[in-house]
């Protein structure tokens, strides 16, 4: 069934046909997140798709994934382009590594996994909190209900890890 | 002129210098044009067959290349009384350009036609805004796009930021240095008559400019403009009977990819460019290397774009390029100059087209910039680079334009004055 839902007065929505990411997103209402996982490589990918990016296998199973890592790269938004996020700024788009199959299948590689830095609620992130987390900050996956059945998977700084002493950040504050 | 040796190529070696562009043309670069991309996109083809010394009746084939934002190409072939073999609107923005000269080799190499004119039309400031400000950033977002833009990923800056965050991470690159693209960019362009922006830029200025999307500040961000620009590529023996000195085609590399480009940044390192696959197709094709290019025509749709591509191209090694960018090689009187016209950061934004009308003009010996016109109706050029002065590179003989779509897409060409 299609899924439909308003995130800060954006539109979101998933038609019918669309199965990989009804599937995706039936998990993440779950606050349980799960990526799909290649029966014939083994290999987990995302986003969701139809095919093995590595072996082009259509068979998939759907397998449960930790949500954490590191922030990979990131960039800062101080001037928003949509109207949606234009009363959130300064809002972080992340790049995660997951420790999950992080270093394969080389070791340029890692499921790198996008969202905006949140409050462990799913709520944006302040300003103030965005200054503290860079390239190396550990996080969390968290959600934000946008829905019912429609949930967004968010980052948020993860209390229980060892952070680096200084996460690497754009020389310029 | 002397070329290096042949080197094997991957495709066939009969097609270098066999077509060359033939006419330029384009219409002012403004900001609210007041006009149709239908009245622009025809006056600019018009512009380039009487550049070239062509009738309507000479040009039978035509491409063109769009986001849903232009005129498609027959309504401009019949305001420009042409009859057509072969025509062809694709979607796309940057790097479409030499992607498309390929094309058109190709065509006319399998006798589908003769004469191509590939043309883009935009009004980028007044209609359809190339920042993703507008109609555009307000709509709905569907399917595969809730895992970009509803986490407000979606203009280009912020799609291709972490790309140049993890460059600088990598390699200790510093806004100082990314800065000196947009200062020599703005130099070039405040000797062109036609560039959208005239002033000259400190690095001061870059870096104290506002903050959009980190690590990019406005002025690391090209123009948005409107206009309309047109090349003419034919077989280089019809050159002969036209009115200026052929750029010819070496070699073409198109919309060549890394990996995994439903999402690239799952294909690492992250901050490696498609240049780095498409070097393996251009300088072979073309029988030259970084080392023999007189010019560049880096795509400046950021600071970043420039000095990722020159890097992963090989004109400096590995982690070099803030170091090659900030050493003034780019600027105009020294070693070989990178965007001559101003780029898309001062000149105008076309999607790529006009880096490839000023690499031609250079290659002509024929700019267009403000030096007096002598007896012979031609430009005497001083090589006095001062501000309003002259842009024309001394001699020269090989350029290279390193077209870019995202950090995974991209397209180049090499061409040498005939």
């Amino acid at each position: 069934m299609a899924l439909q839902g308003t995130h800060l007065g954006m539109g979101l929505d998933v038609n019918d046909l669309d199965t990989e990411n009804l599937e995706y997103f039936k998990y993440c209402a779950a606050h349980d997140f799960h990526l799909q996982q290649c029966e014939d490589c083994n290999l987990i990918r995302y986003p969701p798709n139809t095919g093995c990016p590595w072996c082009a296998s259509p068979r998939a199973r759907w397998t449960r994934v930790e949500g954490k890592g590191a922030v990979h790269s990131y960039g800062e938004v101080h001037h928003a382009i949509q109207p949606a996020f234009k009363t959130h700024t300064p809002y972080m788009i992340l790049l995660v590594d997951l420790d999950t199959q992080k270093g394969q299948p080389n070791a340029d590689e890692a499921i790198r996994v996008a969202g905006n830095l949140a409050l462990p609620d799913g709520t944006l992130a302040p300003a103030d909190l965005v200054k503290t987390v860079g390239i190396g900050t550990r996080l969390r996956m968290v959600f934000t209900d946008v829905a019912p059945g429609l949930s967004l998977p968010q980052w948020a700084i993860d209390e229980a890890a060892q952070q680096p002493a200084k996460p690497w950040r754009y020389p310029q504050e | 002129m002397p070329l290096p040796a042949d080197t094997d190529a991957s495709t066939p070696k009969y097609l270098r210098d066999k077509y060359a562009i033939v006419g330029v043309g384009e219409t002012v670069y403004t900001r609210g044009s007041g006009r149709t991309t239908r009245a622009m996109g025809s006056e600019a083809v018009r512009n380039a067959m009487a550049d070239a010394g062509l009738k309507p009746g000479d040009v039978d084939g035509m491409l063109s290349y769009q986001g849903v934002d232009s005129t498609f190409g027959p309504m401009i072939a019949g305001d420009c009384a042409m009859r057509l073999n072969f025509y062809m609107d694709v979607f796309g923005g940057g790097s479409s350009t030499e992607a498309l000269i390929g094309i058109a080799i190709g065509v006319m190499e399998a006798g589908l036609c003769k004469c191509v004119a590939i043309f883009r039309s935009m009004n980028g400031f007044s209609q359809v805004r190339i920042g993703g400000t507008g109609a555009r950033s307000a709509a709905p977002v569907s399917g595969d796009m809730l895992h970009t833009r509803a986490y407000g990923w979606q203009s280009a800056g912020q799609s291709f930021a972490p790309t140049f965050m993890r460059y600088m991470h990598d390699y200790g690159t510093t806004p100082e240095q990314v800065a000196m693209v947009k200062v020599i960019h703005s130099e070039h362009a405040s000797n062109n008559p036609k560039a959208y922006y005239k002033k000259r830029m400190t690095v001061d200025d870059v870096v104290n400019s506002r903050m959009i999307c980190k690590p990019l500040h406005l002025l690391d961000c090209c123009v948005e403009t409107d206009n309309a620009t047109c090349i003419i590529v034919t077989r280089a023996e019809h050159a002969k009977d036209l009115r200026h000195t052929p750029a010819l085609i070496r070699g073409v590399v198109g919309r060549c990819n890394k990996p995994r480009m439903d999402m690239h940044y799952q294909a690492g390192p992250i901050s490696r460019v498609a240049g780095w696959y498409a070097k393996d197709i251009l300088w072979p094709n073309s029988g030259v290397g970084p080392e023999d290019i007189d010019v560049t025509g880096a795509y400046d749709a950021f600071t970043f774009t420039t000095m990722l591509q020159l890097e992963d191209y090989g004109f400096c090694g590995r982690g070099e390029g803030g170091d090659y960018v900030s050493s003034g090689i780019m600027r105009l009187g020294n070693k070989r100059p990178n965007n001559t016209s101003g780029g898309h950061l001062c000149e105008g934004y076309t999607h790529g087209m006009n880096m490839v009308i000023e690499n031609v003009r250079q290659l002509r010996h024929d700019i267009d910039d403000s030096c007096p016109i002598g007896p012979d109706g031609k430009r005497q050029h001083t090589y006095d680079y001062k501000e309003g002065g002259c842009r024309q590179v001394k001699n020269v003989e090989v350029t290279a334009n390193l077209g870019w779509a995202m950090p995974g897409t991209g397209s180049a060409m090499v061409m040498r004055r005939g």
